[in-house]
């Protein structure tokens, strides 16, 4: 039999999930039906215990309520210093994250999980609940005990209004409670409770003091208390359930829930209600959105609305869809069949007036076309409706009135009835209707739907004015001309519409459809890119351009702490992001800034780039529309993009590694044919400085005047030569290990000539040389000290290659932003062969000989030219000789 | 005639290097004083008040860099680098700490004694105002600001004026392309290197026998220019007989 080969990826991925989960910290939670069942107490008789066995437990914050017992247990436990947080005028001590972090005990209290830190406090928060403080510290494999209270789970707000009438503003997202490693209930039948309320040793916040007599009634306990032992309950049996095999297994062939949410009020309860259901089936579940034309229409408040449900359903573990479509029921219809959703939920009808009669509810029209799945339909309590807090900072304009299209509806009126008039004899005035009807067609697909009804109304008004008898009053004599009037209207108010609906919806998908065109785009443009530094700048050009943002990719050099870019910032470059939020993403792997749990009142989003493994950087945008990233889609679709930069860059990582190899290969190779020419080189210079130097001061008496000026002499010029190998060398090598740092200017190519003249007198003293440089070269961009190398070193192989007597001509013409630099001669040319090779290493023109010089000379002024982005290239003189021509950029340069 | 020998003040850890540079200076009839350490040489320079110094960069208890720095403190001595630090940035480091020029080792002899003299001229006229400048054919008056061509008047623009006035300030030491805009155009000016560049060629066009090889206004690449007036020598010894 065949094993199935397990594939290497998945392992792997696996291991590391399961590594991770074992470096996470262990949640415990005490939970409790409601305050005053003694949650925190039973949490740090625990406490006591573990540490007596020997444990490090710390206290990082409890309340103690002023209750003397819970006093009496926190004696002698050691515990964090809480910082003092001060938000407009109120002063409160509240958890040290750092302090914990930095402190790394095995065990740490964190009394409350679902408090909310005081965002936009001083200092300020890192997180704004207490929940995400606890996930970092079990991220960072600190165990935390923790107090929750049934009624702050997410998924049961609105359970828990509706028995106590109490709304509940701190929640816990169920994820967190599901996730707990341990769940420990502490329950106190409501009795007892109430005993201990009377007897005041339940503490209440003033504020909720008020609410005490609604709220600590025996029915609501006892609400409170099923609640509580049901959910609890359900944890243990979906353990059980997942213990055999994988939960998400059973999911896949088993039920999936859809919630079909719209934009006003009861959307949360019934996302709310979803999880719930889905909970409750054991499902996997999504929450759709659809927009249909008629829902573009609405209220900024309300478009910002449906983030804060689509958000909310997030982190209920929901995956969550926005849908275009005509109606809404078409497109959910159509999406359940494709997700082969078992159920979908949607809202009671809620519609009032005319509207009840004019059509059946979305609810309605999928409950008749359904065939492969149930609707349920969720009834939903008015009273529940919490208002829109879209946490959008920046405000937002109006949408702006188009006048200029009002004009043009007017104008199509005008035509209309010119048109009208130029007909009018000749024509019925039935006909004459059909102009005007045509008008508000036309003006409905250009204008939109505004104008197009002012057209409409206005048409009917200029019919009824030009023509209907008597003309020129808007008096009619006939009044089944009245008739014509409402139906002239009506189907005129029908056409614009529909025409302005189309209108709509082909720009709806348009948009669409140019988002997927612009990923295409850029992943193609990052595909033809090289470099990391030059992906990020094309990255943030389309991200910028489709998110309607500034943006930035901030990269991590070596030591993986982030820099700013160091390339010139374009225009839409995110200047100024925080490099101390995008540290902390790129650590964590996790989004922070605006709209997320983290940093929110950061300035711009954070977003990951590169996966767990290969963390490459960080995408920060600052959207100029904060609903542009704010909306799950949006985000998603920034994300996207974020994975295409990391693939990207992936490959540029994968690509530096590979040539860092084969440049380590090529520097090795090098190494061993340099130390073979180097020893040949500086050997024989050095074996003639040595004999001559022995000879003089052994024999020095002996020999005569002149005998010793000559070895003399050639000391020095074997000692020249040597200088000059070692600093070709040193240059070299500076150039390879990447040293060397151009110190552009603006430089006059006759001085640089000059300046290399200057230096080769002695040497080209033999050789007659001609400059031919125009009086109207353009002065080069260039490093000054390089480019004068370049000259020499030509100069120098004319000198050392030719011949006395030998011409040279130095030249340079003006090209297309450079300057072509010639200097050619008229010696024995170049050797055979590929003139390229003379620029490799330890080439040289005559393979073995006295020249000294090693064949570094050309390669050096390669690597300049180079590093200048400039060419070199050899060549043969078709008249003979050598000719070697390199460019000087005219254009300022950033290298 | 006779004058007392200029002192000069050896500052090189390298014993052979010292030796060679003695004899060789010795043999130029300058009486030099020898120093292997910074701390020996500000004894050695307080003590002897040298006509001027040639420093080595790297000594044995502290960067020569420093000791330029400590020296400038007190006294305006020209200073001569000489050093196996060949960089550009190196130099203009030594630029900026005070040295007046520098030589790079391995060094010839004519370069090093050149630069000497050069120096020395410097130390010798602080103040300006003195002989024309020779250049081939051409002589320039900097005193009345008059130029003579081999035939007739040569008219030099007054920036031009300045230009040659503050390289002529210091001899034939090397002036780095931000003191010359300074001295020239004032502060405001700081990094306008390719004006700077406009006016040497035009300077060049008039002084220099054949300006693209340029033999008086000499390019210090990457660093600044200096100028070296053929008769410089000359206009040194006979400096003190012109005067009178």
């Amino acid at each position: 039999m065949i094993e199935p080969r397990p594939d290497p990826d998945q392992l792997l991925a696996q291991v590391q999930a399961e590594e991770a989960r074992a470096r996470r910290g262990r949640l415990r939670i005490f939970f409790g039906s409601c305050a005053g069942v003694g949650k925190t107490f039973a949490m740090l008789e625990a406490a006591r215990i573990v540490r007596a066995a020997g444990t490090d437990v710390v206290v990082g914050y409890v309340e103690p309520h002023g209750r003397v017992e819970t006093e009496r247990l926190l004696e002698g436990m050691p515990h964090i210093e809480p910082v003092t947080v001060r938000y407009r005028g109120i002063v409160r001590r509240e958890f040290d994250l750092d302090g914990a972090l930095a402190r790394r005990p095995q065990i740490v209290l964190v009394d409350e999980l679902a408090h909310s830190n005081l965002v936009g406090g001083e200092p300020t928060p890192r997180h704004p609940k207490r929940w995400q403080d606890v996930e970092e510290l079990l991220e960072a494999g600190i165990n935390v005990w923790t107090t929750v209270n049934v009624q702050h789970l997410e998924s049961l707000k609105d359970l828990v209004t509706q028995i106590t009438g109490v709304r509940q503003r701190e929640t816990v997202p169920d994820r967190v409670f599901d996730e707990a490693e341990e769940i420990e209930l502490i329950d106190l039948p409501p009795g007892d409770l109430l005993a201990r309320l009377r007897a005041g040793q339940v503490y209440l916040a003033d504020a909720a003091a008020t609410a005490v007599d609604r709220f600590f009634r025996m029915p609501n306990l006892m609400a409170l208390r099923e609640l509580a032992l049901r959910r609890v309950a359900d944890r243990v049996e979906a353990a059980a359930r997942a213990l055999p095999a994988a939960r998400s297994h059973a999911r896949l062939a088993g039920e999936r829930i859809l919630v079909a949410v719209g934009p006003d009020a009861q959307a949360e309860q019934l996302v709310r209600a979803g999880k719930r259901i889905a909970d409750a089936f054991d499902a996997s579940w999504s929450v759709v959105y659809v927009e249909t034309p008629a829902l573009l229409r609405l209220s900024d408040e309300q478009r910002n609305r449906r983030i804060d449900v689509l958000r909310l359903a997030e982190s209920l573990g929901a995956e969550t869809v926005t849908l275009g479509g005509p109606t809404a029921a078409a497109a959910i219809l159509e999406y359940a069949e494709t997700r082969n959703a078992t159920r979908v939920i949607v809202g009671a009808p809620k519609r009032k007036g005319w509207h009840a009669w004019f059509g059946p509810s979305t609810g309605g029209q999928l409950a008749r076309q359904a065939q492969r799945f149930d609707v349920i339909t969720v009834a939903v309590d008015e009273r529940l409706a919490a208002p829109a807090t879209a946490d959008l900072r920046v405000a937002e304009n109006a949408r702006p009135i188009h006048w200029r299209r009002y004009g043009a509806a007017l104008a199509t009126t005008v035509a209309c009835t010119a048109v009208a008039f130029s007909l009018y004899p000749r024509l019925d005035l039935s006909n004459l209707v059909m102009v005007y009807l045509l008008g508000v067609t036309i003006a409905g697909l250009r204008f939109g739907r505004g104008p197009s009804v002012i057209t409409a109304i206005l048409n009917v008004a200029a019919f009824d004015f030009f023509f209907v008898p008597p003309r020129f009053t808007m008096a009619i004599s006939d009044a089944q001309y009245l008739l014509t009037f409402a139906v002239m209207l009506t189907v005129a108010l029908v056409i614009a519409n529909l025409t302005a609906s189309v209108r709509q919806q082909t720009r709806v998908a348009g948009a669409r459809e140019r988002r997927s065109v612009l990923l295409y785009a850029m992943s193609r443009e990052l595909a033809a890119t090289r470099g990391s530094s030059s992906m990020a700048l094309v990255a943030v050009r389309h991200i910028a351009e489709v998110f309607q943002c500034h943006a930035v990719v901030l990269l991590p050099d070596g030591h993986g702490k982030l820099r700013y870019p160091r390339d010139a910032p374009l225009d839409r470059s995110f200047q100024g992001a925080d490099l101390a939020v995008g540290q902390w993403v790129l650590d964590h792997g996790r989004q922070a800034g605006l709209g997320t749990d983290t940093l929110p009142a950061a300035k711009g989003l954070y977003v990951p780039v590169g996966d767990e493994r290969d963390r490459l950087g960080v995408l920060a945008v600052l959207p100029s529309n904060p609903r542009r990233v704010l909306l799950p889609e949006q985000r998603h679709l920034l994300e996207t993009f974020a994975s295409q930069i990391g693939l990207a860059l992936g490959r540029a990582r994968l690509a530096e590694a590979a040539e860092a190899t084969l440049l380590a290969a090529e520097r090795e190779s090098l190494r061993s044919t340099l130390l073979a020419s180097i020893s040949h080189d500086l050997r024989t210079p050095l074996a003639v400085i040595q004999s001559a130097a022995s000879t003089i001061a052994e024999h020095g008496v002996g020999v005569d005047q002149q005998t010793r000026t000559r070895l003399a002499r050639s000391i020095e010029t074997k000692a020249g030569e040597m200088a000059e190998l070692v600093s070709n060398v040193l240059d070299l090598m500076r150039f390879e290990s990447g040293e060397v740092m151009l110190r552009r200017d603006w430089q006059s190519v006759e001085d640089l000539v000059g300046a290399a003249l200057q230096r080769m007198d002695v040497k080209l003293a033999r050789h007659p040389l001609e400059l031919r440089l125009p009086a109207d070269l353009p002065p080069v961009y260039v490093d000054a000290a390089l480019t004068v190398q370049i000259f020499v070193n030509l100069l120098d192989n004319v000198a050392k290659y030719t011949p006395p007597g030998t011409r040279v001509w130095v030249s340079a013409i003006r090209d297309e932003g450079l300057v072509r630099v010639r200097v050619e001669d008229d010696g024995p040319g170049l050797p055979p062969g590929d003139p390229a090779r003379l620029f490799d290493k330890f080439q040289r023109g005559s393979a073995e000989g006295t020249i000294v010089g090693v064949g570094l000379g050309l390669a050096i002024c390669r690597a300049i030219v180079r590093a200048h982005g400039g060419q070199i290239d050899a060549q043969r003189r078709p008249e003979g000789g050598a000719r070697f021509e390199f460019t000087l950029s005219t254009r300022e340069v950033d290298a | 005639m006779t004058r007392a020998p200029h002192q000069i003040l050896i500052i090189e850890d390298e014993p052979v290097i010292r030796e060679v540079l003695r004899v060789l200076l010795v043999r130029e009839a300058y009486r030099v004083i020898e120093a292997p350490t910074a701390a020996r040489a500000q004894i050695e320079a307080r003590n002897h008040k040298p006509d001027l110094l040639i420093v080595d960069l790297g000594l044995p208890d502290g960067d020569g860099l420093d000791l330029i720095r400590r020296i400038r403190a007190w006294s305006s001595i020209p200073i001569v680098v000489l050093s196996a630090r060949t960089l550009e940035e190196q130099k203009i480091a030594a630029l900026d700490a005070g040295a007046d020029d520098f030589v790079t080792k391995p060094f010839s002899a004519p370069e090093l004694l050149a630069r000497v003299r050069a120096g020395l001229r410097r130390g010798a006229r602080a103040p300006s105002g003195d002989a024309p400048l020779g250049f081939g054919a051409v002589q320039v008056d900097l005193a009345v600001r008059r130029t003579h061509g081999a035939h007739a008047e040569i008219h030099l623009t007054p920036v031009e004026y300045r230009v040659l006035e503050s390289l002529a300030r210091r001899g034939g030491m090397v002036v780095p392309q931000r003191v010359l805009l300074r001295e020239v155009w004032g502060p405001d000016r700081g990094q306008d290197t390719r004006g700077l560049r406009v006016f040497i060629s035009s300077l060049r066009a008039k002084i220099e026998p054949d300006p693209r090889r340029p033999r008086y206004l000499v390019t210090e690449t990457g660093i600044g220019y200096r100028l070296c007036p053929d008769d410089a020598a000359d206009a040194a010894t006979a400096g003190p007989s012109l005067e009178r």
